[in-house]
């Protein structure tokens, strides 16, 4: 694929401020994007692609695009390389525009180092004037999600405690796992309550730790000595209040899952494994639903009973242990998601977890705050 | 009690905290839509249009909540539903945990934070 003449610059705008006393990066951010699409003659709707660097401020794309309203997106690319970053920006939206990423690419840049000793990158959160005094935990954000599923849905702590029991069956075939022990329901509806309803018990590891994944052309792979698994699937989003219009029924994954079952050509049932992110067991209930793999509001009876163990459920999920009882480096369980995916099609899983003839698994992965601004993306893999 | 940070107030938010010293609490609406949203941006998260502030109800109901701590550091933390319609991330102040339950009416509370009031909630 070639990208000459597959896009076009059809918007820009140069903030008139020199001295931003009475703005805040968020607006002038909001203000330049307001500005290139007036000279464009493009509107608010038609941006399905946002492209920044680190400049832009608190969870940088995420908070971005919820300050500025933009839930149309569905390919947003948050490169960093200093001031160097906005012409890659536009390389890179060439690139997504000519795969068909999307239509309408945003670009914008914004700081104030001259009135402010805030850094020039990863300014504070445009929200941070907001919700600062609320103090909200991470894991309160996933917690208000939980009781919203519990009283739409009839959802329990039992249901929610499946998850982490599946996850330590998983776990105590992993040498590596951080929690090898197989707990119960019991022991985790006893654990200490963190933010209620979610107990200790329904939070990942802290784990220091890391991960890698090399990605290559067809020709090179069909050429090594491993076998093959194939990305035919990918897609993601970003969710956040949306202006006020919060909806805690669903994840940044059911605006992105359909695009990704449709890039590959099947359907959720078609998936033998799936790795799941696992923060906390609420996100993984709601991983179920948006990916399509149960009915909306029937994750907690899925899960139940086993539904995600190897060998015993319907959908054998982090066979690895997951964030649950395995690894969630550095707080970030993506790398892991997809790692253990990669094992189970290449066949390479713990024989006690492995299922037999794996072709194609997914990984879904959520980050920022399940209740608050987040993006979610997923990937559906198959053996070749 | 929960006690609530200072908040850091910025060019967007100081007229929000400035009217919220005088016991008067603001939200922004679109000139252009029309659509009221929270938190209060200069342009509006719906289209872009210019905002402008009006003075809410406080009046509203839980969309969600959870506990954090337990006994007297015990803290609520919510999302609220205006009846103006945006929900906000909130703090509900003066109520047993235990008689909570999502859909239940709520009205302002203004709580002390640093020199400044936020808008918490209580049952109404």
């Amino acid at each position: 694929m070639t990208i000459r003449g597959q896009a076009c610059i059809v918007g820009i705008f140069e903030h008139p401020t020199r001295k931003a006393v009475d703005l805040t990066v968020a607006e002038i951010h909001a203000e330049c994007a307001a500005g290139a699409l007036a000279d464009a003659g493009l509107s608010h709707d038609d941006i399905d692609g946002y492209f920044c660097g680190e400049d832009a401020p608190g969870q940088g794309a995420f908070s971005m695009l919820d300050y500025m309203g933009l839930t149309k997106v569905r390919h947003f690319d948050a490169t960093e390389a200093g001031g160097s970053s906005y012409l890659m920006h536009v390389a890179h939206a060439a690139d997504a525009i000519a795969a068909g990423r999307c239509n309408v690419a945003l670009v914008t840049l914004a700081g104030r180092p001259r009135t402010s000793k805030e850094p020039i990158a990863r300014g504070p959160a445009p929200e941070r004037a907001w919700e600062g005094p609320f103090s909200a935990a991470t894991v309160a954000s996933y917690a208000m999600v939980a009781r919203r599923h519990m009283h739409d849905h009839g959802t329990t702590s039992e249901q929610l405690a499946w998850v982490k029991v599946a996850a330590s069956h998983h776990a105590r075939h992993n040498p590596h796992a951080m929690l090898r022990d197989v707990v119960t329901v019991d022991d985790v509806v006893s654990s200490p309550m963190v933010a209620d309803p979610l107990h200790r018990m329904d939070c990942c590891v802290v784990s220091d730790g890391g991960g890698a994944l090399i990605v290559t052309r067809p020709e090179i792979a069909r050429e090594l000595k491993r076998p093959v698994v194939r990305v035919i699937g990918t897609a993601e989003a970003a969710k956040g209040t949306n202006g006020g219009r919060v909806d805690l029924t669903h994840s940044a994954i059911a605006k992105c899952a359909p695009a990704a079952f449709a890039m590959a050509g099947i359907a959720p049932a078609d998936i033998q494994y799936a790795s799941l992110y696992d923060s906390f067991t609420i996100t993984v209930l709601m991983q179920l639903e948006d990916m399509g793999f149960c009915e909306r509001g029937q994750a907690g009876r899925f899960v139940a009973d086993g539904g995600l163990i190897s060998g015993v459920g319907k959908l054998p999920f982090n066979t690895d242990g997951g964030g649950l009882c395995n690894n969630h480096p550095n707080n970030r369980g993506g790398m892991t998601k997809v790692i253990e995916a990669v094992r189970q099609l290449r066949g390479e899983a713990h024989p006690a977890v492995q299922v037999p003839d794996c072709r194609l698994a997914s990984a879904s992965a959520i980050g920022g705050l399940l209740g608050g601004r987040h993006g979610g993306a997923v990937l559906i893999m198959e053996r070749a | 009690m929960p006690t609530f940070p200072e908040p850091i107030i910025d060019a967007e938010s100081r007229p929000f905290y400035e009217a919220a010293a005088e016991g008067r609490f603001l939200i922004k609406r679109c000139i252009t839509c029309n659509e009221p949203h929270w938190h209060p941006r200069q342009l509006c998260p719906f289209c872009f249009g210019p905002t402008e502030w009006e003075e809410a109800s406080g009046r509203g109901s839980i969309y969600s909540y959870t506990v954090s701590g337990k006994g007297a550091d015990s803290a609520v933390l919510a999302y609220v539903t205006l009846a103006e319609g945006p929900t906000m991330l909130t703090g509900l102040v003066d109520a047993d945990p235990a008689d909570l339950a999502i859909g239940q009416p709520v009205a302002l509370s203004w709580q002390e934070a640093g020199s400044a009031r936020v808008p918490c909630f209580a049952p109404a």
